[in-house]
């Protein structure tokens, strides 16, 4: 993504290297300067076209992207595969050709099939932004996350961060894993056994099924919820028990004898992985994360548009 | 190759920095309406210096400063050129201020036209004048006029190079034959 080391897409944080990150996140520290000023929009990208292909809903990465876009001058299209061809049997390869052949620049696609992005990128010219494809990445989400944690402490490296909940089903956990780890930060995953993918090790990362322990232990905690569209099985026996168990509540920050950070990536689930005092309190950054998504994407597009020649 | 000559040394840099610090408070009074703000990468250092006189001549000053990049305003992007931001830096509304950009070199006048598209998105400025060290100004591609003027090279040369070399103690501005 630099002049040193060029990258044609963002197709997940591997593959990415901490002198990426940094420029991301240097160049994200300029947009937001931009966007909370009074005039949020540059003409940087204003002779490229953006194809947002999202087969998988989406509010917040999608709502994102599309501002980050507009912010940088970009003429934008939408797509959802719940009103297009998709439905009338067309393949992904088809579909991305036939809106590329209007002389798209770069897709932006969220997708239900792990590696649909690296496929896609085998196949197609345009370049290729993964806004998440199914549980394995979702780069953005992770950049933003860092990003947070470096504007709250500064710096990432040094940090201790637990990501709380459904590991097994979450993209988000991947690239932050991958992320926070080239970042220097120290990386723990918390929830129960059924949720932790068995091999999680080899990561190096730590693992607790203890969330008060976690908590303890972190300077951060990242909760994720429940991906109930992802389960096709019962991994826990109910939502109150894993609500009492791995749920985040004042009584347990309370008990903490120090401050930590909490986030979350969103969509929340009020009274199941967090409670609301949390979610709403000041040790929750669930806001500025939001808000940095949009800075942070748009470094992101900024950085592989100049690339397109 | 031609010798490279040297255009600005630091004795003669302090002299204009001592003009132009002069020019400005003859301009502007006491700066209360007044920002003057450095263009990355290399106006920085100058208008630094610049504000550091007029604090000199003037101590009791209201002058604001701030720092520029002009970079998501560039007309070339996605050109094949790489260009990383610099930090802007203008912790104050820029909204009908007299705003005096600075630069060390003037030469096509393309980085001051996204510099100035930069600078309106901080604000509606009332004013807005150009104060460069070197005007090469048979080089424009745009109708970009500077204000205040260093020294004027008028080579016609598009092989010619304004180098700046820019150190704590020592400031030399040379015309080179070519990139070097």
């Amino acid at each position: 993504m630099t002049a040193n080391a060029p990258i044609k897409h963002l197709l997940g944080i591997k593959g990415l290297s901490e002198s990426h990150i940094q420029t991301i996140f240097e160049t994200a520290d300029n947009f937001k300067t931009l966007i909370n000023g009074p005039v949020k929009k540059t003409p940087a990208l204003r002779d490229i076209t953006i194809a947002n292909l999202f087969f998988e809903n989406s509010t917040r990465t999608r709502v994102s992207f599309e501002l980050a876009e507009k912010r940088l001058g970009a003429d934008t299209i939408n797509f959802s595969s719940s009103s297009s061809s998709v439905k009338k049997g067309e393949t992904l390869i088809d579909t991305v050709n036939n809106i590329l052949s209007m002389k798209v620049d770069m897709v932006v696609m969220r997708h239900p099939a792990p590696g649909a992005c690296v496929f896609l990128s085998k196949h197609i010219d345009a370049q290729i932004v993964n806004a998440g494809d199914g549980t394995h990445e979702h780069p953005t989400q992770a950049l933003l996350d860092a990003y947070s944690i470096r504007e709250q402490y500064g710096d990432v490296a040094g940090k201790k961060v637990v990501i709380i909940g459904d590991i097994l089903h979450s993209r988000v956990a991947l690239s932050n894993i991958y992320c926070l780890q080239l970042l220097g930060a120290e990386v723990m995953v918390c929830g129960p056994a059924t949720l932790i993918p068995k091999h999680i090790h080899a990561l190096g990362v730590k693992v607790s099924h203890n969330l008060e322990e976690a908590l303890r232990w972190c300077d951060v905690a990242n909760m994720l919820r429940i991906q109930l569209e992802r389960q096709d099985q019962r991994y826990f026996p109910s939502l109150k028990e894993y609500s009492r168990l791995y749920g985040l509540t004042m009584d347990k920050l309370n008990a903490l004898d120090k401050e930590i950070c909490i986030m979350h990536p969103g969509p929340i689930n009020r009274g199941v992985e967090i409670s609301s005092d949390v979610a709403d309190s000041d040790h929750s950054i669930i806001l500025q994360q939001v808000e940095n998504g949009v800075a942070v994407r748009m470094a992101v597009l900024f950085l592989l548009g100049q690339q397109r020649l | 190759m031609s010798q490279p000559k040297l255009l600005i040394d630091t004795h003669k840099l302090n002299l204009i920095l001592k003009r132009f610090a002069l020019q400005l408070i003859e301009a502007h009074g006491d700066f209360a309406q007044t920002a003057i703000i450095g263009l990355q990468p290399r106006g920085v250092d100058l208008a630094k210096k610049l504000t550091a006189f007029i604090t000199e001549l003037q101590p009791d000053n209201a002058l604001k400063y701030g720092e520029l990049d002009h970079t998501f305003f560039r007309d070339d992007i996605g050109r094949g050129e790489i260009f990383m931001p610099k930090k802007s830096h203008i912790n104050f509304s820029t909204e009908n201020l007299n705003i005096v950009l600075v630069d060390d070199v003037l030469y096509t006048g393309r980085s001051v036209r996204a510099s100035i598209d930069a600078l309106m998105s901080f604000g509606r400025p009332k004013q807005v004048e150009l104060m460069v060290l070197v005007d090469r100004r048979f080089q424009r591609e745009l109708p970009i006029s500077p204000n205040y003027v260093g020294v004027v090279v008028d080579s016609r040369s598009t092989g010619e190079h304004v180098k700046v070399d820019w150190t704590e103690d020592q400031q030399q501005v040379w015309l080179l034959s070519k990139k070097e």
